[in-house]
């Protein structure tokens, strides 16, 4: 058995350093991802471009505008003069959100009423909407308080002051709310099924189509000798991946690692065990490395979207949930995110790390007996 | 004595197609036997199935002494296969090509560089064994795959049109090689499309529609399984001659065949009256000569029988 697993072995690393351009193509487009996703994948909205429409002309009025120009989070781009001016500011996408006082703002607001303000966002893209709306309250909210200190009488406010719940935020473990640190961890995962699933569905199916296959299997080789022969490689290729957008979301990022570098070595072996059975699979229902491209590409994007990597899963519908279940990457990604940023163990993840180990089996075993048959 | 590949009622169907039907074949040890069939005639099919590769759907095969369905690891030690295309990896060298398929057939450690050397001075590469096959021309990135196939010296070779796509001096070579393997005692099953190959088979099998329509050595089907004998005509014109002649009981068959006619007669004596009986539809025709009829007149006439019969 060692025999024909070493000339497996040996066969596949002088193929893999033959080709010249295969460590160019298995790593820089790894951090060039990884680049990406570190720098544009963010949930925070800056610089909303913002139309203001001040018909109170007040030092309240104003005063509230410069709340809104000093955050940082809005950029005024128009102070504009008329209804119509706003209506065509959004229209145009000049501007997201549109912040109009009325006349009568500052007189009501001494009076202890309630001043009309009117923030319009254009929703059509909501993920961007809801989140500005959420700036737009908290400033609208420390403007409120400003004004109580400046004596200014808030509508609503004289009544509960008394009795005001204060409520402090204190998230654990992203003190900063960075979604980087979020984001980076997922990267890991989602980049390594790819790659892996890809190459190890290519690199069979091309056997296939040179016909190398068929010669190997008229001789006494045994499926899950190729099979080991095939997939060795490819895992050691993934754990690679994972030590390099590690150590570059750590180094370039400054992404905190807390956990055991250990945990995260069995999390991402029994990952990767599950990515390297679907890479087989889909080599075994694929006869032409197109297909295989096909299969590939129209697995990993439900595999991304239902993975919990940007989506919570919780907030899916009840069958999508399911299908989440039999996700590999689902369970890597809380692997990951939580040895990278809380810390914990085995007691805690052991779980994910079954249901990995489960699906790895899984998916191999189906490959191992799924493969003589593919040859018919 | 055991012959070394013997099948019986060999079937393989792809869902409703029947890719081979009911296919009864026997070979000897150190016998060459040639397949030769249409494209799509169940060639492939049956060799794949021989080397266990494909499951029979019905039938049963011995390749080497082993039942195909029931031991096909037993099946794959004893057997060389090399398959239409030149299975080798074009990214490495003549060396590691040999080297790789020489461990996954577990050759003793203390044989394997005298049998390497042996396939690489087969293939003609002394000199370029470090030369990556990708750059080597088909003749020799053929006889380096069939030197693959032989590295652990199987009793039996199945080589799937080995010559196809290869110049006609290479493919020479290629089958003094066989012989040579043949003459050591090597059973050889070879299919081919090449009809002057076929003369170099010690039998030949006519397969047709997964069916084996005949079976015999090259003077044998030529004598045998015409079932008359064939005369060369010339005539004018063709068309009407040929219309003319297939009316006459004695006339198994008459075709075209360039500017004359190949006219098969139950008897030979037949022959003497044909310009006559022409002249009487008003047709100009020379005296008719014996001739003997090539391999591809033989499979002409096999393949258009209708559901012709076995004759072993």
């Amino acid at each position: 058995m060692f025999e024909r697993l070493h000339v497996m072995l040996v066969k596949e690393f002088l193929e893999l350093r033959r080709d010249r351009w295969a460590m160019v193509r298995l790593i820089v487009p790894l951090l060039i991802q990884a680049l990406v996703f570190g720098y544009a994948a963010t949930f925070t909205v800056n610089h909303v471009a913002t139309v203001v429409l001040d018909l109170d002309r007040s030092q309240a009025s104003r005063t509230l505008v410069s709340h809104f120009a000093a955050n940082g989070r809005f950029d005024i781009v128009e102070m504009a003069a008329t209804q119509q001016a706003v209506t065509h500011a959004i229209d145009t996408g000049r501007a997201v959100v549109a912040i109009v006082i009325h006349a009568g703002f500052a007189a009501k607001l001494a009076n202890g009423r309630s001043a009309p303000l009117a923030i319009a966002v254009d929703g059509t893209n909501s993920n961007t909407a809801l989140i500005a709306l959420g700036y737009v309250s908290l400033i609208v909210a420390r403007f409120e308080a400003e004004a109580m200190a400046h004596g200014w009488p808030v509508p609503g406010e004289t009544a509960s002051s008394g009795a005001d719940v204060p409520l402090q935020e204190r998230p654990w473990f992203n003190q900063g709310l960075d979604d980087r640190w979020f984001f980076i961890p997922g990267v890991i995962g989602t980049l390594t099924l790819i790659q892996v699933v890809s190459l190890t569905a290519l690199a069979v199916v091309r056997e296939r189509e040179v016909g190398t296959l068929e010669q190997i299997m008229v001789s006494p080789i045994r499926p899950f000798e190729f099979i080991l022969g095939k997939t060795v490689p490819f895992f050691l290729i993934g754990l690679g991946d994972v030590v390099l957008v590690t150590v570059f979301g750590v180094l370039w990022f400054g992404i905190p690692f807390v956990g055991s570098p250990l945990v995260m070595l069995l999390g991402s072996s029994l990952f990767l065990l599950a990515a390297l059975g679907l890479g087989l699979l889909l080599s075994t229902l694929a006869r032409t490395q197109q297909q295989a491209f096909a299969l590939n590409f129209f697995l990993v994007n439900p595999f991304f979207i239902l993975s919990g990597f940007a989506f919570p899963i919780a907030a899916m519908p009840p069958v999508l949930q399911w299908f989440t279940l039999i996700n590999p990457l689902r369970y890597f990604l809380v692997v990951i995110r939580a040895v990278f940023l809380k810390g914990v163990g085995i007691d805690v993840l052991w779980p994910d790390l079954l249901a990995m180990g489960a699906l790895g089996a899984g998916m191999l075993a189906l490959s191992v007996l799924r493969f003589r048959k593919s040859l018919d | 004595m055991n012959p070394a590949v013997r099948a019986e009622g060999l079937s393989k169907r792809f869902g409703r197609f029947v890719a081979v039907d009911r296919l009864d074949l026997s070979i000897s040890k150190g016998e060459i036997v040639g397949f030769i069939g249409p494209n799509g005639a169940g060639k492939s099919t049956t060799i794949r199935l021989l080397c266990g590769l494909l499951k029979p759907t019905a039938g049963r095969a011995c390749v080497a002494g082993f039942d195909v369905a029931r031991e096909p690891d037993a099946v794959r030690e004893h057997i060389g296969y090399m398959s239409q295309k030149f299975s080798l990896y074009p990214d490495l060298t003549v060396r590691e090509n040999l080297r790789f398929f020489g461990g996954l057939y577990r050759v003793p450690r203390r044989d394997i560089e005298v049998r390497m050397a042996q396939a690489i001075a087969m293939a003609g590469l002394q000199g370029r064994e470090d030369a990556l096959v990708q750059t080597l021309a088909g003749g020799w990135k053929q006889r380096l795959a069939l030197g693959c196939a032989i590295l652990h010296r199987p009793p039996v070779l199945f080589l799937d049109e080995p010559t196809s796509g290869v110049e006609p001096e290479a493919r020479r070579h290629f089958w003094d090689l066989i012989h040579q393997l043949a003459s050591e005692g090597v059973t050889i099953l070879v299919s081919t499309h090449y009809m002057d190959e076929a003369e170099y088979c010690n039998r030949i099998a006519l397969i047709d529609a997964g069916r084996l329509v005949a079976i015999g050595s090259p003077g044998e089907l030529r004598r045998r399984e015409l079932g008359g004998a064939l005369f060369e005509l010339e005539c004018s014109p063709l068309g009407a001659a040929l219309v003319a002649l297939r009316q006459v009981p004695e006339v198994i068959d008459a075709a075209i065949f360039g500017d004359r006619l190949h006219v098969l007669l139950r008897q030979p004596a037949a022959a003497e009256g044909l310009p006559a009986l022409l002249a009487r539809h008003g047709i100009v025709a020379g005296p008719p000569h014996g001739i003997t009829p090539s391999l591809e007149d033989v499979f002409v006439q096999l393949v258009s029988r209708p559901h012709a019969a076995v004759r072993a």
